[in-house]
C-alpha cells in the first residue's frame, strides 16, 4: 500500500512541479525510467512468486537504473549512444513482456 | 505451488495493505516515488517540447545537417529564379519600351503623313478671293511661308461661308508634303490633291502662332500679294485648331523599305 501511495505522490509531484530535466540528463531519464519500470514488474512477479525480498529489489531498483545509464554514456562516448540506448530499451522490454506474462499467470490462472 | 498460489495472492494484498515501516519499506517507497516522479517528468517534457528538445547530440547535429543542405539547396534554387525573374522583367520592360517608342514614331508620322488628326496652338488664315486672282502659286506661297515659320499640320479649306466661318461640304484637304495645287480656271477654283475648291479660302495650321502671323504680314509677303489681286487675308490665333481632315496613306509601287541606314 505504501509503495502504491508513494508512486502516486510521486507522478503527482512530477505533474504539479513541472521541473524542467537538466539537459545533461535528458538522454537517461527516458532509460532510467524504463530500467526501473523492469526491477517493479520484477518486484511484482517475485511477490507473486513468493519470493520477494526488500533488498533485493532496491539493490536491483538501483543498478538496473545505475546499469542502463551506464551502457548509454558509454554508448555517446562511442558515438552508438542512439542504437545503444534503443537496444537497452529493447532488452528491458522483452523483460517487462515476460515479468507482466508471469503476472497475469498468477493472477487469472491463464 | 500450484495449490497454494490463492493463498500467495491473497498474501501479496496483505503486504500492501500491512502497515510496518522498516528502513526497507522507506527505501522502497522512496524509489518507486522516483520512479512516478520521473516518469511524470519524462512524459511531460516529450509532450511539452517536441522531438528536438529530448533528442540526443548526434541526432540535433545530422538534423542540423540535413536542414543546412536543404536551405543550401533552396537557396541556390530562389538564386535561379531571381534571375530568371530579372531576366523576363527586363525584357519585357523592354519590349515595352520598344512598342510605346514605335507608337511615338506612329504618332509622329501620322502628323507628317496626314494620317491622324493633330490639334494644337495655330491660326486660321482666312483668303477671300472676290475677283478670282488669286492663284495656286499664291496658296502655295503662302503654304511655304507658313511651313518656313514652322508650320506642323496643316490643311486647306475651301467655300469658307462668312456667316457661319465653315467650310462647304468636301471642302477640306491635309496638306502634306506631296500635295499639289493646280489652277482649274474654268471652275474658279483650285484643285488641290485633286479636290475642287471654291474661295474663299482658309488655312488651318498648327504651329506656332506669332510666328506664322508675322512670316505672313511681312512686307511683300502673302498679305500684300493677295491684296494685290483684290483679295483679302485674316489671321486669327487660336490656342487651340484642330486640323481634321484625314489623307489615305498610298503604299508606295517601287519604294521598299531599305533597312537601317547605315550612317
Amino acid at each position: 500500500m505504501i509503495p502504491a501511495i508513494a508512486l502516486a505522490l510521486g507522478v503527482a509531484l512530477g505533474l504539479f512541479l513541472e521541473p524542467t530535466v537538466p539537459s545533461a540528463l535528458q538522454p537517461y531519464l527516458p532509460i532510467a525510467v524504463v530500467a526501473a519500470l523492469d526491477a517493479v514488474f520484477g518486484a511484482v512477479r517475485a511477490q507473486l512468486d513468493g519470493i520477494f525480498d526488500d533488498r533485493v529489489f532496491v539493490v536491483s531498483f538501483v543498478s538496473n537504473v545505475l546499469v542502463a545509464g551506464l551502457v548509454v554514456f558509454l554508448g555517446d562516448q562511442l558515438g552508438v549512444g542512439g542504437q545503444l540506448s534503443t537496444g537497452v530499451v529493447v532488452v528491458l522490454g522483452i523483460r517487462i513482456f515476460s515479468n507482466a506474462a508471469a503476472i497475469r499467470r498468477h493472477v487469472f490462472r491463464a | 505451488m500450484t495449490a497454494d498460489r490463492p493463498g500467495r495472492v491473497r498474501r501479496f494484498g496483505r503486504v500492501l495493505l500491512r502497515p510496518r515501516l522498516r528502513r526497507v519499506d522507506v527505501a522502497v517507497a522512496v524509489l518507486l516515488g522516483l520512479l512516478g516522479f520521473a516518469a511524470a517528468v519524462q512524459v511531460r517534457s516529450t509532450q511539452g517540447s517536441g522531438l528536438l528538445a529530448s533528442a540526443r547530440q548526434e541526432d540535433l547535429v545530422r538534423i542540423l545537417d540535413d536542414l543546412t543542405s536543404r536551405s543550401t539547396r533552396l537557396r541556390q534554387e530562389v538564386a535561379t529564379l531571381t534571375t530568371t525573374q530579372e531576366r523576363l522583367t527586363s525584357g519585357s520592360g523592354q519590349e515595352q519600351a520598344a512598342v510605346a517608342e514605335a507608337r511615338r514614331r506612329a504618332q509622329v508620322l501620322g502628323v507628317l503623313a496626314g494620317t491622324v488628326p493633330a490639334r494644337g496652338p495655330g491660326v486660321l488664315v482666312t483668303v477671300s478671293d472676290p475677283e478670282h486672282k488669286v492663284s495656286a502659286d499664291v496658296l502655295l506661297d503662302a503654304l511655304e511661308e507658313m511651313r518656313d515659320a514652322g508650320a506642323e499640320a496643316v490643311q486647306l479649306e475651301g467655300s469658307i461661308d462668312p456667316a457661319s466661318n465653315t467650310a462647304g461640304p468636301g471642302q477640306a484637304v491635309r496638306v502634306v508634303a506631296s500635295t499639289s495645287f493646280v489652277d482649274d480656271s474654268s471652275a474658279g477654283g483650285i484643285r488641290v490633291d485633286g479636290t475642287l475648291l471654291l474661295p474663299p479660302y482658309r488655312f488651318v495650321v498648327v504651329g506656332d502662332p506669332a510666328t506664322i502671323s508675322a512670316a505672313l504680314a511681312i512686307p511683300g509677303g502673302v498679305t500684300d500679294n493677295v491684296g494685290q489681286r483684290g483679295g483679302r487675308t485674316v489671321v486669327v490665333r487660336r490656342d487651340s485648331v484642330l486640323v481634321g481632315a484625314l489623307r489615305a496613306l498610298d503604299r508606295p509601287r517601287y519604294a521598299r523599305p531599305a533597312g537601317q541606314p547605315s550612317g
